[in-house]
């Protein structure tokens, strides 16, 4: 329920207030990709801003991954502030390389001397039956190269702050939003994203996790969905007489290391929940960050949760088997105890 | 084309004996950096793969001539002429070569990554093709910042078949991006020749299906890039959007230093060195008109062998980077 005062917006919209709020003061902003113009972005992020700032600087591409990021980059380099999207993070097969070689490395290529200063919005996840190059969360894959910021909100208040801390910083952020969080009816949504969100502009902290909910007996780690997931275990483990943390990444690149350990230190023991797939990727790298540096923190070994290494599957039963859930969480601490 | 003779030879060329000169010179010192560049890879001071710009020279210096300050320019691997050409220190990219503190990216781009802001270039790239998109960002830009420059976009024969140059063209023809599109076809995409690769005769003729005008230009005259080039500036500066020049290139030394050359005759390059030469090109039109004595061009010669000599020298006694440095320019600065 809304209480007076709050100003619930879901992600989507969030997103939208922020670009609009900084295309406002800074006309080196401009936005551009497939269908983010009038119909105002499938997920909702664009929506009512070629309302307000026209055709020029909303900017409906041709299905061009490649060339339409490749000139963002030059653009960049060149004293704008391109906000591009890519609608299906699943998509970057056809265009990794304007990413990950150009925009990721041109600053560094250069010793300094361009600055790549871009936003790369896509949008993560599955859960709604859209097969598997549709679904994909893929963090892993972009956290896992240099050069790029890479963040991915849980909530709207969030969502908003790291949009306009994105739209400022002088280097390229992926910025993951997970469809499953958007607010989008059609797709069904999850509640505890839509959140209060001061009208003003701000900026959140990239590089900077979370605890989102206190406790003392075991953190749980997650980004994005897997934050709702981890909270709403953390409730069942409650009426077990379990105390759990909630850590919330917000950012991927840089990974807010300090928090994890604080968190794990205190706890003792820890989850990762990841929606992207099991091996070499996030929830592996939490946990090394963890182990490698005092494995005696830990009182039990560590687990995750995440997608095992399959194709995404469209059938509804096997996608829903795949991919976290609260109850998998909890059955991770049962297991843990069992042990 | 391979036997006609120059054409800078057959035509009473429009040109001031200053301008000549200053094509001679800057061809001229292309051509001596680049050999030298050689040298100091065959020494074992520069590493990797170094992609030597040796026969197109009259591409950049003819492209160049066309274009006014404020002008862009992007490109590939192939990158050391477009640098000398756009005015940028011999010294910084020769450090580059050899990995130093000196160098234009400190050392940490190499031969293929440079980047000059206050010269306007925009790279050095290593990804066939991946600079055009990047060219047509860069039109964008001063499009919609309302300014009148122009971007050269360069990239050869072998990237002409890659996907992302017709997404490209698309995107700068929907958008009427101020991009000149230069397609310098020196015939041979490392060792496979246009002739095993394309079917089409052309490949400035493709931009017709994106409404795109261009040309092809003899790319060893350096008067006849200069006269296509400002004619691509000049619709594009109009605002009538992208340009394509494909420029009949030959380059005489390898695809990289690693080259072994089998791909082609001893004597199709020696004949193309013989016939088609553009330095010879402009040194005997300054000759033949009385523009300069053999000893005006000597003057020149050993003025260029002291530039390069000087970069050879800064690029061997330029430090190492510190290792330090691995951890910077990572993300640019945050502004406090």
């Amino acid at each position: 329920m809304t209480k007076p005062n709050e100003r619930k917006l879901t992600i989507a919209r969030a997103m939208a207030e922020a670009t609009a709020q900084e295309m406002r003061i800074d006309p080196s902003v401009f936005v551009m990709g497939e269908d983010i113009g009038p119909l105002g972005g499938v997920y909702g992020n664009t929506r009512g801003l070629i309302e307000e700032f026209g055709a020029e600087r909303i900017r409906d591409t041709p299905i061009s991954e490649t060339a339409f990021i490749g000139a963002a980059v030059g653009a960049a380099q060149d004293g704008m502030r391109p906000v591009v999207e890519l609608m299906f993070v699943d998509f970057f097969g056809v265009c990794f390389d304007a990413i990950y070689n150009l925009m990721a490395k041109n600053i560094y290529f250069s010793g300094g001397n361009v600055k790549v200063p871009m936003v790369l919005m896509t949008s993560t996840g599955g859960g709604y039956s859209d097969g598997g190059q549709h679904s994909q969360c893929l963090y892993g894959t972009f956290a896992h190269l240099p050069g790029m910021k890479v963040v991915a909100p849980s909530n709207a208040y969030d969502a908003k702050g790291l949009m306009t801390a994105a739209m400022r910083d002088d280097s390229p952020v992926v910025y993951m939003y997970h469809k499953g969080l958007q607010g989008m009816g059609w797709l069904g949504t999850e509640a505890g994203a839509t959140v209060h969100v001061p009208e003003e502009p701000y900026t959140l902290e990239i590089g900077k996790a979370k605890v989102v909910r206190e406790g003392k007996d075991v953190s749980i780690v997650s980004c994005g969905m897997g934050v709702h997931n981890a909270l709403k275990a953390a409730k069942k483990l409650e009426a077990q007489g379990v105390s759990a943390e909630v850590v919330d990444l917000v950012s991927l690149v840089p990974l807010d290391r300090e928090t994890i350990r604080a968190s794990v230190a205190k706890t003792g023991r820890l989850i990762v929940v990841d929606e992207d797939y099991m091996s070499y990727g996030l929830s592996g790298e939490i946990i090394a960050s963890v182990t490698e540096h005092d494995i005696s923190a830990l009182k039990a070994a560590p687990k995750r949760v995440a997608f095992p290494d399959v194709p995404i599957p469209f059938a509804r039963v096997m996608e829903q088997f795949c991919l976290p859930n609260p109850d998998k969480i909890v059955a991770a601490w049962d297991q843990m105890q069992a042990a | 084309m391979a036997a006609r003779k120059p054409a800078a030879k057959a035509k009473k060329p429009n040109v001031s004996a200053e301008e000549l000169l200053d094509h001679y010179r800057q061809m001229l010192l292309i051509r001596r950096f680049e050999e030298k560049a050689g040298q100091l890879y065959g020494m074992g001071l520069i590493g990797g793969f170094c992609h030597l710009y040796i026969g197109q020279e009259a591409v950049v210096v003819g492209l160049e001539a066309a274009a006014e300050e404020g002008d862009k320019r992007v490109t590939s691997y192939r990158d050391h002429g477009h640098m000398l050409a756009c005015g940028m220190d011999p010294k910084g990219i020769m450090a580059e070569l050899t990995g130093r503190e000196g160098g234009f990216s400190k050392g940490k781009g190499g031969s293929m990554h440079m980047f000059s802001k206050e010269k306007h270039f925009y790279g050095g790239h290593g990804i066939v093709a991946a600079q055009v998109p990047i060219g047509a960002g860069l039109a964008f830009a001063d499009k919609y910042q309302g300014n009148d420059r122009v971007t050269f976009t360069y990239f050869g024969d072998g990237a002409a078949n890659q996907g992302q140059v017709y997404e490209a063209y698309n995107m700068a023809e929907l958008w009427d991006l101020p991009v000149i599109f230069v397609i310098e076809n020196n015939q041979y995409a490392m060792g496979t020749s246009t002739k095993r690769s394309t079917k089409s005769p052309s490949y400035w003729e493709r931009g017709a299906a994106y409404g795109i005008p261009g040309e092809e230009v003899d790319g060893m005259d350096v008067l006849a890039v200069k006269e296509a080039g400002e004619k691509a500036v000049a619709h594009c500066r109009a605002g009538k959007g992208p340009y394509i020049l494909e420029i009949k290139t030959y380059r005489y030394r390898g695809h990289s230093m690693s080259d072994p050359a089998k791909y082609r005759t001893r004597e199709e390059v020696q004949k193309m060195r013989e016939e088609r030469d553009a330095i010879e090109g402009v040194r005997s039109l300054l000759l033949t008109g009385k523009h300069a004595t053999e000893d005006d061009l000597k003057a020149i010669d050993k003025e260029i062998k002291a530039i390069v000599n000087e970069a050879a020298e800064f690029s061997k006694e330029s430090p190492e980077p510190a290792l330090e440095e691995l951890w910077t320019d990572i993300y640019a600065p945050l502004e406090a």
